[in-house]
């Protein structure tokens, strides 16, 4: 057997040389070298993104088990920066008294489950799909459990990976009955063979719920705000951005190249699912009172408007995905990253302790009615131009009631993300959050995703050269 | 149902057998999982789930595509992912006993909705 092809996977070898170079770091080296640990991964990990951001020729390996296209850089690059981002915002957390010894395995952890996502993306076989999306998922549960002396962590963790595995047992379920009615599980052979018979369509129905789980949609969405509750708030938001967009994009290329014939169903599958998670998880928000609860549903309401772009299954449709799963990103990791400086400074996380923020830290309430605005669609920022065309998308498709509900439930969320808003500017408080001087890192991430936000919408380039590629799956 | 008994009793075990096995399981799994009051029969139960799959996998792949041999492979490599799943789950679980004594899934409230009434006592309180 020839394994010079295996050279071929770049993404997939790189990060593994980042892992491997870190776990040798982190078991080798000494005490005093160790204080440089965080500053190497991080440069490690840029060069990394760096090198791989340019894509190249599409191809395929071990018989199409394994396939490339251009889209998929796109898609891991975007993973890639949200993975740096967290990794920025991190650093003062992971340098407290309880983490510091723990500081390399947050790395590896995090880096294990992005390769994960990398295998999940690139899988043209179901074996590889489901190794990739359980490698992706069991890391996670470890990392939800990462505070192990807080039992919130613990029940985090406990829940997150119970629900994930029976999830996971509920989707390999229906795999095992399309391979019964095909006899394959090649991506490009399925294509011709699945028709909608009935028990290809259980089948159907019995694989996406594992999907619709880690995008955390509406009836399959209640481990969602407990676990984003009591994991660590970085690894919060690395579950609401980078896991739940590589799972979106994965269920996209998933129903146009393997359920491709089954499209009346799975649009029908969709239209109810997209309008009770937007509606329910907007009118779950609006009770919240802690702020990581709060996040969590708005986060179900945005993988609604995500799935948006996928109902229509045109190339339209992707590339608006592709977008809005950037500016989401930017917006998101930007308001995380405010309220885990606070949460890690202060322990306050009650939306009630955000009162009057202004007039303590300026700058931090500036960067997050950004994001909020952003996350509303707005429309000088990011926000209103990747929700336009993920709008356009569907209305495309003659979708035009969906649409219509999910602009009104744009007001809705536009209340609760202003309640917010209201709450840093308006409200007057007691004893507000003390001044908080932030270090370095968080500083550059909140800098690039302010930024971020307030250009990318101006600039149509980014959003030409992703419909550029078009239908590249 | 006739050819299904005479099959049965000849000596060649048909599919149909092996199917409604593994769906007893998957079945008894789904139920364990929603009804079961300890963290480790929820593991259990998981474990059944993920075991009907695996005779799933083989039992197509001896019956209906005899050719290849990637309902085998698939099932190798389900039961390998599991074997994983167990041993982080168990860990978080131990994690568990430790905090609280015990695993029982009532006594997880700490993550939870908060109820109408209770924001209210809260807002008083303050």
């Amino acid at each position: 057997m020839n394994y010079s092809s295996f050279l071929q996977m770049q993404e997939e070898l790189s990060l593994l040389v980042v892992i491997v170079i870190l776990l040798i770091y982190d078991i080798f080296a000494g005490e005093k070298s160790l204080r440089f640990f965080q500053p190497v991964a991080i440069v490690l990990f840029s060069i990394h993104t760096i090198l791989n951001c340019i894509p190249h020729h599409p191809f395929e390996i071990a018989g199409g088990m394994y396939h490339y296209v251009p889209m998929l850089t796109y898609v891991k690059t975007i993973l890639n920066l949200g993975t740096l981002i967290i990794f920025l915002q991190s650093q003062h957390w992971l340098n407290g008294e309880e983490s510091i010894n723990r500081r390399g395995e947050f790395y590896f952890l995090t880096l294990s489950t992005l390769f994960g996502m990398y295998i999940m993306l690139s899988a043209g076989h179901f074996l590889l799909f489901i190794i990739g999306i359980e490698t992706a998922s069991i890391p996670m549960a470890t990392l939800v459990a990462f505070n192990k002396y807080t039992h919130k962590s613990a029940e985090a963790g406990a829940k997150y990976i119970l629900s994930s595995v029976f999830a996971s047992g509920l989707s390999l379920f229906g795999i095992s009955m399309i391979y019964g009615t095909t006899g394959t599980l090649y991506f490009d052979d399925l294509s011709g063979l699945l028709n909608g018979t009935p028990i290809e369509l259980m089948a159907f129905v019995f694989f996406v719920v594992g999907l619709f789980f880690k995008i955390s949609l509406v009836p399959f969405h209640l481990w969602t705000p407990d676990v984003y509750e009591g994991a660590p708030t970085n690894i919060t938001s690395y579950l609401s951005v980078v896991s739940k967009g590589s799972a979106v994009f994965v269920l996209f290329t998933l129903f146009i190249k393997v359920f491709g014939n089954m499209i009346d169903q799975w649009q029908a599958i969709l239209y109810g699912i997209i309008i009770i998670s937007i509606t329910l998880a907007n009118l779950f928000a609006i009770r919240q009172q802690n702020m990581k609860r709060f996040l969590a549903f708005s986060s179900i309401s945005q993988a609604g408007y995500l799935l948006l772009g996928v109902i229509s299954g045109s190339a339209t449709g992707m590339s608006s995905l592709v977008y809005y799963l950037l500016v989401y990103m930017f917006s998101n990791l930007a308001i995380f990253g405010v309220v885990s400086v606070i949460e890690d400074r202060t322990g306050k996380i009650n939306i009630r302790d955000y009162n009057a923020l202004y007039s303590t830290n300026p700058k931090l309430s500036m960067v997050m009615a950004l994001a909020l605005f952003s996350l509303a669609g707005i429309p000088p920022f990011a926000g209103f131009f990747s929700k336009f065309f993920i709008f356009s998308a569907a209305f495309q498709k003659g979708f035009y009631i969906l649409v219509l509900i999910a602009l009104i439930n744009t007001i809705v969320s536009l209340y609760y993300y202003l309640l917010v808003v209201r709450a840093m500017f308006f409200n007057t408080n007691d004893h507000p959050v003390e001044s908080i001087k932030s270090d370095v890192s968080l500083k550059i991430s909140l800098i690039i995703c302010t930024v971020a936000i307030l250009l990318i919408g101006g600039f149509s380039v980014v959003y030409q050269q992703i419909a550029l590629l078009g239908f590249g799956i | 149902m006739g050819e299904f008994f005479s099959k049965l009793f000849s000596g060649t075990i048909p599919l149909e057998a092996y199917i409604v096995v593994s769906l007893i399981m998957f079945f008894s799994g789904i139920y364990g999982f929603l009804s079961r009051k300890s963290l480790l029969m929820i593991l259990i139960s998981i474990e059944l789930i993920l075991n009907s799959i695996d005779i799933n996998f083989a039992v197509f792949n001896r019956y209906l595509y005899p050719g290849n041999m990637e309902g085998f492979f698939f099932a190798l490599f389900t039961i390998a992912i599991s074997a994983c799943e167990t041993a982080v789950a168990i860990a978080i679980v131990i994690n568990i006993y430790r905090n609280l004594n015990n695993v029982e899934v009532d006594s997880m409230t700490e993550l939870r909705e908060p109820s109408a009434n209770e924001t209210e006592i809260k807002e008083v309180n303050e």
